[in-house]
């Protein structure tokens, strides 16, 4: 049931002593034998994260085993043991209640409910997606000046552009992180809905258009493994996945140079598919600078794509895809929103359509409408900038920070009004100042 | 541009998008449609020949007989049931097979709309014809009443639900259904991202059937409420009447969110609105969170009047009270209340804050504590009982076992970290399948097995009934299982082909229940056939067949008409067994001519013009949309002209009937 | 119940036990329970437009506002004819009570007079905005306006159609009971739309002009 190729199980993870005795016990009681033979990622990653939330999946269950076993047992027992033809068992047709009995059957479940609800609060606060990374393992803490490694993440139909803002280069299909260091994804989509998730990691979070979802994570141990699209989006979906590798922070180093030397040539980019065949036609090769252009190409409609690297990267694009603003001649979304929030542009913005309009009339028509704005548009929207330039605006980052005490992190008690505030103006995130986000963050 | 190996763009004024190129092209579904016309070919031919539209007509169609109408709304959901479960082997053989760079018989157009017709057609044109379908049988006879509300109405409602599965079925031969999944997310649901007429299908089918829900639902809630038999006060209503006040309260409650919602969708496919797009300010989000307002109760709508045939059935068997009657009810009543509070726990995933993820998180969690007390009050009636292993019974252990393990699962679920990592993975396919089949399923069959012979004057096969329960029971184990190992492993949902082969043992174990699972249906339907064949033999005629509790046990099988000659007076609890244990004997002189409704086309009519109505809409047709639209009012009004929708049944026939059921029980010897 | 039942004879035990001398239900019993409900029901889909609008209501789209748009003056000529047809529609009611036919088929008549004015003025409005290039795909929060304002209107166009069958019926049959129900029905529904619009006038017009 292990075959030597898998990569959802990958070898050499390292465990704490704690979280090995739980998951032996977990696995031992709660699970059957068969599930411990196979590659059970969800309960056995090798991200820091996962492996809480895994664990909790154990603890979970065997909290709820407490009363389901007892239950299963006895509905089994009296199934048998009050059959008609029995006729030595007790039969008491009138007796229908019973004070006592009527407590334990509410207050039994009840009590379970309070523990696992008190378990749901703090795990759900300690493993929130939005709150930075506290701990690389149960005994190590985030030291005082590790600076988390970006990730721009986009979905696009359908594959994963994967954004290095920090080392300006790009992936398609191919993420490839440091161990031992805490990973920042930012995530939002190009135009449906798509779930976010290396299960070997973290948990999911969905990449919505127009928005910005967080995911922090660590890897603890070098391994190679997928990631995948959570979230139905289309035709392609099935095809949306991703060789993800966590490596040693000198291979990432390594690596980076290497797509920075490989980038910079054209490479397969998949096929152009129709969903109601088999095969598809092959794209156009793509690689070398990721600018607005190359973009608006490696967005169109694809599936099967290989991994594609690009040497550069327009340090603004991830910005733009997020306001949905990468084509030429479209206002932004956070420019929207500043205009919005002042209460729009009156009576004197009722005409432009033309630079919002993304996606009304199809997945492509939008691009090809707007590929050269006219120039009543590019002095309009020329207006627009020029006005959103003169409300500089905070940008919320929307991440939680975590204590930087490891012992509040490991303690049953969470200081929740700090845990639970937008904490943003110490985070450890590096955030370049950008133009004012009113509500992109799905959170808001 | 390249999505699409055609682009549909052609429209007349005549017949709008529909072209040649509505007619599907695929060999599967072609084949399928040459079988289903010869198929419908030969009824029609048959009901011609044995000259049987009269009385269809007459008997069932126009009938506004609640009884006729719950067994319509039966046959409905089973031939629904099986086109939903065709759906789910085409997934099944699909996934066992699409495997190390086999792409398996279906593309991605064909089977992204197999799943999600799977998921409507099982959640809308299944389970809720069952259900309703069921109360609609049940609930007048268990309050002693003669017939609902408002019969007419309730004729109506089963129309336009049928029109909606009109619609459904359309989809596949004509044009194409959604590829969305079966909740319809935008943006992918939004034109630009689903152009041509899948969603639109979607879309009014789901309108359609759900006017038809939402007034079944007030009708229930007015027959419950108005029409109970003197003396039945609210606490010693049947378990069923009351998780079927509480259901219809929660349809009443939950469908208009569902109407509402469809119509923003549908006003932005159809006239480019705002309301979930991406751009112009609209928020896809709000949709996902409106869509769940609706959801989440409606999957109580589906289960709490299973729970409560499982406390008629539990009771009857076990040949005693139901333990904790008032902890029953007011748990049914916690339920209903709480499934309003959940919804998000559908989309911890979205990236809402902590605070808000952990508070729909815990109220899903309290949610199973009435359930878990539900569970005791069932295993405390068997407690100190003679259970009778019936086949209701039987399907009602199936069921305590299974759906507890499918209740753990959802606890396990409502935990946000835990979820981060299971959402939409197969983890939640088996989760969900565990409760809907484990729990709506199974108690449909102990229901039907339960009240067959009340509805039909015979019971059902008990050898073919067996069968059929031990190929589904380990069936569904072998079909879900996998699914969960799978979900912990990480495969997640609505996947074509796979990359990953040793999983693919897990898909082949899983298809293999698929197939247990159909040889369950199949038995099934043998037994029906079976017990049709020997009804002689399997007859009941003291109408009373299990030592029933309720009323609906003390009148004949099947009841009169008018159900009950003289209604009942309730004085306790479990009516019946009160009446049985104070020897009361049945009335057989001083008959009344009994007042009915009459039965009516309308419903028929409207039905008909709201389906032309739809499929208008769907290709386009806008003249034929302006027709149907204006018949549809036009008729409306001129139904409201008709004052004369009641007639009395004349003494004689009620006289002429009570005499023969007198003969019947004097020859079954009671 | 049943320890003394068991010392009754059988026709009394009967007479415990069913209604031997049941009556003829009254028709329409149900009804009005059933309308309230229907009622409620509908409340629920104005709900939905009112929490869309919560969601959308400040999502301008860079384009106007409410305080670009709205004209309050000509709402609140509008809002008046629909408050006065409530009153006339009581009115007609009290004719009903007194069994006065004409009475009632002439205030409906008043009532659906304010009726139609109340619709022809939001068209003017509609028009209006629609003319200005304030289309209801101009912005999520003009999709939002539309729908909870254009829904409203649905429903007095639905009910004024109703209004006039239901004065046929009165002339063709009278005031008799199944009328009069119909006519209560119609009531509630006609108040009904009054209350949501004073819902609509508050948190769409009034506080947009804040």
């Amino acid at each position: 049931m292990q075959p030597p190729e898998s990569r959802l199980n990958p070898p050499g993870r390292r465990f704490g002593p704690f979280r090995n005795r739980v998951m032996r016990i977990g696995v031992a009681l709660g699970l059957t034998a068969a599930l411990s033979a196979c590659n059970t990622v969800v309960l056995k990653p090798s991200g820091d994260v996962a492996q809480q939330q895994g664990d909790l999946v154990v603890v979970a269950t065997l909290l709820m085993l407490l009363i389901v076993v007892p239950v299963m047992l006895a509905v089994v027992i009296f199934a048998w043991r009050y059959r008609a033809n029995n006729q030595d068992a007790k039969y008491e047709p009138d007796w229908d209640h019973s004070t006592q009995l009527e407590l334990m059957i509410w207050a039994a479940p009840l009590l379970i409910i309070i523990c696992l609800g008190a378990v749901t609060w703090t795990s759900t606060h300690l493993l929130d997606p939005y709150r930075t990374i506290g701990r690389i393992d149960a005994q190590t803490q985030v030291a005082k000046d590790a600076r988390p490694l970006e990730v721009e993440v986009v979905a696009l139909d359908w594959k994963w552009l994967f954004i290095y803002p920090e080392q300006g280069v790009a992936t398609v299909n191919e993420l490839v992180v440091p161990s031992g260091r805490p990973l920042n994804f930012k995530i939002t989509s190009a135009n449906v809905m798509n779930s976010f998730y290396v299960p070997a990691m973290a948990g999911q979070i969905y990449a919505m258009p127009g928005m910005e979802t967080r995911l922090h994570a660590v890897m603890n141990s070098n391994v190679e493994s997928i990631g995948f699209s959570a979230n139905y989006s289309g035709a392609g979906f099935t095809h949306m996945r991703f060789k993800m590798r966590s490596v040693s922070d000198a291979d990432f180093a390594k690596w980076i140079g290497d797509v920075k030397a490989t980038g910079t040539k054209p490479q397969p980019a998949g096929d152009i598919i129709a969903a109601s065949e088999f095969e598809g036609v092959p794209a156009k090769q793509m690689g070398g600078m990721l600018d607005r252009a190359a973009y608006l190409e490696l967005e169109k409609p694809t599936q099967k794509v290989p991994s594609i690297r690009f040497a550069n990267v327009d340090p603004k694009l991830y910005d733009a895809v997020v306001n949905m603003c990468v084509q030429p001649g479209k206002m932004c979304m956070s420019e929207m929103m500043a205009l919005d929030s002042r209460g729009g542009m009156g009576k004197a913005g009722i005409r432009n359509v033309q630079m919002l309009s993304y996606d009304k009339a199809g997945r492509d028509s939008a691009v090809a409408e707007s590929a050269n704005p006219t120039e009543a548009v590019q002095r309009e929207l020329a207006w627009v900038r020029a006005l959103c330039e003169q409300m500089p605006g905070q940008v919320r980052d929307g991440s939680v920070k975590a204590p930087s005490d490891l012992r509040s992190l490991n303690g049953a008690g969470i200081p929740a009004p700090q845990s639970i505030g937008f904490g943003g103006e110490d985070a450890p995130v590096a955030s370049s100042p950008k133009p004012a986000h009113i509500s992109l963050n799905s959170r808001n | 541009m390249a999505i699409e190996a055609e682009a549909h763009t052609h429209w007349s004024p005549l017949l709008g998008r529909l072209w040649l190129d509505a007619i599907p092209q695929e060999p599967i579904v072609l084949a399928t449609f040459v079988v289903v016309m010869l198929g419908g070919a030969a009824l029609v031919a048959g009901l011609t020949y044995f000259k049987l539209w009269g009385y269809l007509w007459k008997e069932w169609f126009t009938s506004v007989d609640h009884k006729k109408i719950g067994i319509m709304y039966m046959i409905l959901g089973l031939i629904m049931f099986l086109r939903g479960f065709a759906d789910a082997v085409m997934m099944r053989a699909q996934q066992a097979m699409a495997f190390n760079g086999n792409e398996g018989y279906l593309n991605a157009h064909h089977y992204d709309q197999v799943f999600t017709a799977h998921g409507v057609i099982m959640i809308f044109f299944v389970a809720m014809p069952f259900v309703t379908g069921l109360m609609n049988y049940i609930v007048p006879l268990q309050i002693g009443a003669r017939d609902v509300s408002f019969p007419f109405l309730n004729n109506f409602s089963f129309w336009m639900t049928t029109a909606g599965a009109v619609l459904v079925m359309m989809s596949l031969f004509v044009g194409e259904f959604a590829q969305t999944g079966w909740l319809a997310y935008p943006p992918l649901s939004n034109l630009a991202y689903s152009p041509w007429v899948g969603v639109d299908y979607y879309i009014w089918a789901l309108q359609i059937a759900g006017v038809g829900t939402l007034l079944s639902g007030v009708n229930l809630v007015c027959t419950i409420v108005k029409m109970r038999a003197p003396g039945m006060t609210m606490m010693r209503m049947p378990v069923f009447t009351w998780t079927s006040l509480c259901t219809n309260i929660l349809i009443v409650a939950a469908f208009p969110v569902l109407t509402a919602v469809m119509t923003m969708l549908t006003v932005d496919r159809y006239l480019g609105f705002n309301f979930f797009s991406n751009d112009f300010g609209g928020s896809p989000m709000m949709y996902v969170n409106l869509i769940w307002i609706w959801g989440h109760p409606e999957v109580y709508i589906l289960i709490l009047p299973l729970f409560g045939v499982f406390s008629e059935v539990t009771s009857t068997f076990s040949g005693k009270r139901l333990f904790g009657y008032s902890s029953m009810v007011y748990a049914t009543l916690v339920i209903t209340i709480l499934s309003y509070l959940v919804w998000l726990h559908h989309f911890f995933t979205m990236g809402s804050g902590a605070s808000v993820n952990s508070f729909f998180g815990i109220t899903t969690m309290v949610i199973s504590i009435p359930t878990g007390a539900k569970l005791f009050n069932w295993l405390f009636t068997m407690y100190r009982g003679r259970i009778r292993y019936e086949l209701p019974m039987m399907w009602t252990v199936a069921f305590m076992l299974t759906f507890t393990v499918g209740g753990m699962t959802g606890v396990l679920l409502a935990v946000p970290p835990a979820d981060f990592v299971l959402h939409n993975s197969l983890f939640l396919i088996a989760h969900f399948h565990n409760v809907i089949i484990g729990g709506v399923l199974f108690g449909l069959f102990a229901a039907i097995n339960f009240w067959w012979p009340k509805a039909f004057g015979f019971k059902l096969n008990v050898f073919w009934g067996k069968v059929s329960f031990w190929l589904w029971v380990p069936g569904f184990w072998f079909a879900f299982m996998p699914l969960y190992i799978l979900g912990l492993m990480g495969v997640t949902r609505r996947m074509r082909v796979f990359d990953d082969p040793s999983i693919q043992i897990w898909f082949v174990i899983a298809a293999f229940g698929a197939v247990m699972i159909a040889g369950g249906i199949g038995a099934m339907l043998v037994q029906f056939a079976v017990s049709i064949w020997k009804r002689e033999e399997l007859k009941d005629e003291t109408g009373d067949p299990w030592g029933g509790r309720t009323l609906e046990w003390s009148t004949s099988s099947p009841p009169p008409e008018y159900n009950f000659a003289f209604t009942p007076i309730v004085h306790d609890l479990d009516a019946w067994d009160d009446m049985k244990r104070c020897g009361v004997e049945r009335p057989t002189s001083g008959f009344r001519p009994i007042h009915m409704p009459k039965g009516t086309g309308t419903g028929l009519i409207l039905a008909g013009l709201s389906t032309a109505l739809g499929f208008a809409m769907i290709w386009y047709i806008w003249w034929l949309a302006a027709v149907s639209f204006a018949g549809i009012i036009g008729y409306a009004i001129f139904h409201t002209f008709n004052y004369k929708r009641d007639y009395h049944i004349p003494v004689e026939t009620v006289e002429a009937t009570e005499a023969e059921r007198t003969r019947q029980l004097a020859a079954a010897g009671a | 119940m049943t320890a003394t039942a068991h010392n009754l004879d059988q026709p009394k035990l009967q007479a415990a036990f069913y209604d031997l001398n049941e009556h003829d239900h009254p028709e329409g019993g149900s009804t009005m329970l059933g309308f309230w409900i229907y009622l409620m029901s509908d409340c629920l889909i104005f709900a939905m437009l009112f929490a869309a609008y919560g969601v959308l209501g400040g999502s301008l789209a860079a384009g106007p506002g409410p305080k670009d748009l709205f004209d309050l003056p000509l709402v609140a000529l509008n809002t008046a004819m629909l408050l006065f047809s409530s009153i006339t529609y009581g009115f007609a009611m009290l004719a009903m009570e007194k069994g006065n036919k004409g009475g009632t088929q002439a205030w409906l008549l008043v009532t659906a007079l304010f009726g139609a004015a109340f619709l022809f003025i939001e068209l003017y409005e509609f028009s209006h905005l629609i003319h200005e290039g304030a289309t209801p795909m101009r912005s999520g929060f003009l999709t939002a306006f539309f729908s909870l304002v254009g829904t409203h209107g649905l429903h007095v166009t639905f009910g004024m159609i109703w209004l006039f069958t239901l004065v046929v019926q009165v002339a063709k049959k009278g005031l008799i009971p199944a009328n009069k129900r119909r006519l209560m029905c119609l009531s509630l529904f006609w108040h009904f739309l009054d209350v949501i619009w004073i819902g609509v006038f508050t948190f769409v017009y009034l506080m947009g002009m804040l």
